[in-house]
């Protein structure tokens, strides 16, 4: 019984690791060897990943998802902190209506405003510009949840210390209370970093310049566009390297990832 | 303290719930009133997009489509991560092993999980078809009919996001009393009686988070038949948001697009306050 359990899980967890060992083995494989099944490269080579450098700017992609990934997940830290904090550590006329309004927030699903957004970027003269793809995403409902469950949960005793020695409320936030919630800053640093790298919906929406498109976008145009010429070899070594840089992370962080998960879906 | 400081704090959050909640929400009524191509003045229609939308075509495909990824996407969901959760939830050596390989294409982008795919699918050459002529079954055509491709593209969907479910569930099974099985044992109950009458009404909230997480991410679908199929064949993939975005960035019918945004949204909500009333009926 206890050997059937282990064997039913062996073969469980090979069924979601299989296909990725296969699918860095097929980019690195001549387009004749991508058929085999095999764990190792076929006929070795790196010409998949030159042909995809040679047709698209890749490179650029990759510097613009993580210039925009690192930025909105800075402005969403710091933002949602000071909004987090407010509402778990001072009084002030309306705070039980911002807690709503948030939850309204959380709630509305994203196909009612995706129209209206766009046209509010058309507006701004943002489309094709870093601004829509950073903007719209810096402030973020759960994030504020989260510093606000975290804030409250610390003792008034460390404010109460930092007011008498004269601290400001963001010196407060930033230099005081901060480094007491060290895992919920990285829960959130998780969530919206992974959300941003792998969000594609958006970017084909408002960016149509290649050079400010993100890897998801680019990869995608490039799947869909018949760019990659039917050559299955070009077309996975494109989706590898979008999934690398967060396959390499999770690999060092892979704990928090599951709990940092787990904590977003509970909260739903 | 100075009186203002809190509103300071907060100001960001008010700024961007106008910008980007408030004024979108009430923008997309109007524009559901509207036809507009973005270039040219709006024009006002009074009901026409209500009309249009209640005998488009394709409109009730999208639904239809959803409802039949749905019907194979929250069964198949629940039953493989509630299964694999109860394997994990004993004295198992390499938990962490286990728990991070189910949850490796969670965490991966739907475009990288959706190429991937692709060829796992391939008539010819996909491992899939390739294991169904090693039990000498007769090879599916996945992608290619029309009757298949959303079901196929529902079993990719259950692989891709059943890691979180199985944690989700775990942490569900943890909160059982010991004690509950225990007392149980001594009444001489079956494994099977164990988890009918005292598992599966403890982790009741958990099975519907996963229906509920589930209903919204069919609605939401878009990458995955984008890449994969790019709605069709004969449209038999066609989502939801998929058709938004066509509608809108295709043909430039914005105010039908917000039309059917509006209204897929209204239906979200809906379809989840009737599971909501359900489950508490239940309890």
């Amino acid at each position: 019984m206890k050997l059937l359990r282990y064997a039913l899980l062996l073969l469980a967890a090979l069924s979601f690791i299989y296909p990725f060992v296969w699918m860095i083995s097929a980019s690195l494989s001549s387009e004749q060897g991508i058929g085999s099944l095999t764990l190792l490269p076929v006929g070795l080579t790196i010409s998949n990943y030159t042909t995809v450098f040679e047709r698209i700017p890749l490179g650029r992609a990759f510097l613009n998802s993580l210039f925009v990934a690192l930025v909105t997940t800075g402005l969403v830290l710091v933002l949602g902190a000071m909004v987090g904090y407010a509402l778990a550590r001072l009084r002030f006329r309306g705070r039980d209506l911002i807690f709503y309004l948030i939850i309204f927030t959380m709630t509305l699903p994203f196909q009612i405003t995706l129209i209206p957004n766009y046209i509010t970027m058309v507006k701004l003269g943002w489309v094709d510009t870093y601004f829509a793809l950073i903007v719209p995403f810096v402030m973020n409902s759960l994030a504020v949840l989260l510093f606000r469950q975290a804030f409250a949960s610390l003792p008034q005793a460390l404010i109460d210390a930092a007011r008498i020695d004269g601290c400001g409320e963001l010196r407060i936030i930033f230099q005081i209370l901060l480094p007491n919630i060290v895992p919920t800053v990285l829960t959130i640093t998780i969530l919206t970093f992974m959300g941003l790298w792998n969000e594609a919906l958006w970017p084909l929406i408002v960016i149509r310049d290649e050079s400010t498109m993100t890897m998801p976008q680019m990869v995608t145009l490039f799947s869909v566009g018949g760019r990659a010429d039917a050559q299955l070899g070009v077309k996975i070594a494109a989706a590898v390297m979008l999934a690398l840089p967060i396959l390499v992370v999770y690999l060092f962080f892979q704990k928090h990832f599951i709990r940092s998960m787990a904590s977003s879906g509970l909260k739903d | 303290m100075k009186k203002q400081i809190p509103y300071w704090l907060v100001s960001p959050y008010l700024l961007y719930f106008a910008v980007f909640v408030a004024f979108p929400v009430a923008f997309s009524v109007v524009l559901t009133f509207h036809s507009w191509n973005i270039i040219s003045p709006m024009k006002f229609v009074g009901l026409d997009n209500y009309q249009r939308l209640f005998s488009d075509r394709l409109f009730w495909q999208a639904i239809y489509n959803t409802l039949r990824f749905l019907l194979v996407h929250i069964p198949l969901q629940i039953v493989v991560a509630l299964a694999l959760a109860e394997f994990l939830n004993q004295k198992i050596r390499g938990q962490a092993f286990f728990r991070g390989a189910f949850f490796l294409p969670v965490i991966v982008s739907g475009v990288v999980v959706t190429i991937l795919w692709q060829q796992l699918l391939g008539f010819n050459a996909g491992i899939l078809n390739r294991g169904l002529t090693a039990l000498s079954l007769p090879r599916v055509a996945w992608l290619e009919e029309p009757g298949i491709a959303m079901y196929a593209i529902a079993l990719m969907a259950t692989w891709k996001n059943v890691g979180l479910y199985v944690i989700l569930f775990l942490v569900g099974l943890q909160t059982v009393p010991v004690q509950y099985y225990e007392a149980a044992d001594m009444e001489g109950a079956t494994a099977w009686q164990k988890f009918r009458y005292i598992t599966l009404p403890m982790i009741n909230p958990t099975i519907f988070m996963v229906v509920v997480l589930s209903t919204i991410g069919g609605f939401s679908l878009f990458i995955e038949p984008y890449i994969m199929t790019e709605g069709g064949p004969l449209n038999s993939t066609l989502s939801a948001v998929m058709y938004i975005y066509k509608q809108a960035f295709q043909y430039y019918h914005m105010g039908y697009s917000a039309t059917l945004g509006f209204f897929f949204a209204l239906l979200i909500l809906g379809v989840v306050a009737i599971q909501k009333r359900y489950v508490e009926q239940e309890n």
